[in-house]
């Protein structure tokens, strides 16, 4: 597995774990209500788009650079 | 002696020699940090209840700085994204733009290691303190003017002090844990900018006085060893990488292809430092 295959990845663990921030903060706000949480939540969802849409443009970018 | 195969893949792997040995190191890695991540869970699911009397649940929440901790986390994964960018401007046969990412890549790793030895100190010099009475506070101690590190109860009393003057947090939200309602009184504190309160306790009043070091809970033994791993991975990389910067650049002229090979090299490692990073920041901070 070449770096740009890691890369590719490390940036979809990344998303994930953007997903599972918003979750939590989500699921803080849920339960207390406070704006900050709700703040956090859209911004890790932001962060997961700004993350996926990197990838894709990596993916373009870098496409005659091996996967293995 | 040549070495074979540092450039041209070996027929029978198909992969220069260099990137199989580090996958196989990354398998090794892998073991390593599973063992870990499975000794968090085997401590936390017997866990005994209490730490908190007000919160059933016997591990502690919201006692780790979580915007720093993301901070950290957003270091990490901009330093991955420029160690790729590195090897490719040597793919696209572009020394300075290389040399330029890689210079932020290790001032990322620096960065990442400063804050986080930040927030060591301030662990080591936070307190939880169980009264007499049954109560349980987290707090600074404030023993004139300065906030000492690594005390306990008998450090309290070799120096006799009889009363302490502490600065006793007020509990964060995060403390409770998601599904578990906030009381009104810790939102109203935090709403009026108040996240400490000052009082004094009789040091007579108190049962224990713990800093937050591994021995005072499992949470601590698992997140200190867990991270200072990692912590040793993050600084081994910083060098490898430095190297690769600053010294190690003379096989750029003489062997341009190995050169780039090397540096595949370490950003897979970079890589597989950073993903661990991103299991650990949630199952340490958030969870």
């Amino acid at each position: 597995m070449s770096l740009k295959t890691f890369h590719l990845v490390f940036v979809t663990v990344s998303v994930l774990l953007m997903l599972v921030i918003a979750a939590w903060n989500f699921g803080n706000y849920r339960d207390n209500g406070t704006p900050a949480d709700l703040t956090w939540g859209i911004a890790s969802v932001v962060v997961a788009v700004g993350l996926l849409i990197y990838g894709k443009v990596f993916l373009r970018k870098f496409k005659n650079v091996s996967y293995l | 002696m040549d070495i074979p195969y540092t450039v041209k893949p070996r027929p029978d792997t198909g992969l220069y020699n260099a990137k199989v040995g580090i996958w196989l190191f990354l398998a090794s890695e892998v073991m390593l940090f599973g063992a870990f991540f499975s000794a968090y869970i085997l401590l936390r699911v017997t866990a005994q209840h209490g730490f908190w009397p007000d919160v059933a649940d016997g591990w502690p929440h919201g006692l780790l700085n979580i915007p720093i901790g993301t901070f950290n986390t957003a270091v990490l994964i901009s330093s991955s994204v420029t160690v790729v960018m590195a090897w490719m401007a040597l793919k696209e046969n572009n020394f300075p733009k290389f040399r330029n990412f890689m210079i932020f890549t290790v001032a990322c790793a620096l960065g990442f290691l400063g804050i986080k030895t930040f927030e060591y100190k301030e662990k080591f010099s936070h307190y939880v303190i169980r009264t007499t009475d049954g109560k349980v506070v987290t707090g600074h101690l404030d023993v004139d003017g300065k906030s000492p590190l690594f005390w306990n109860l008998d450090t309290v009393k070799s120096k006799n002090i009889e009363k302490l003057k502490v600065e006793v947090d007020i509990p964060n939200k995060y403390r409770f844990p998601v599904g578990m309602h906030v009381p009104e009184d810790i939102h109203k504190a935090h709403a009026e900018g108040r996240h400490h309160d000052e009082k004094e306790i009789e040091v007579s009043q108190i049962e224990s006085l713990k800093a937050f070091i591994p021995s005072t809970h499992p949470f601590f033994a698992i997140y200190f060893t867990m991270t200072f791993l990692h912590g040793l991975h993050v600084l081994g990389g910083a060098l490898v990488l430095a190297y690769f910067t600053f010294i190690g650049t003379d096989l750029w002229k003489t062997n341009p292809e190995q050169f780039t090979n090397r540096i595949e090299v370490g950003g897979l490692f970079w890589h597989f430092v950073d993903l661990v990073w991103i299991f650990l920041f949630p199952v340490v901070y958030l969870l």
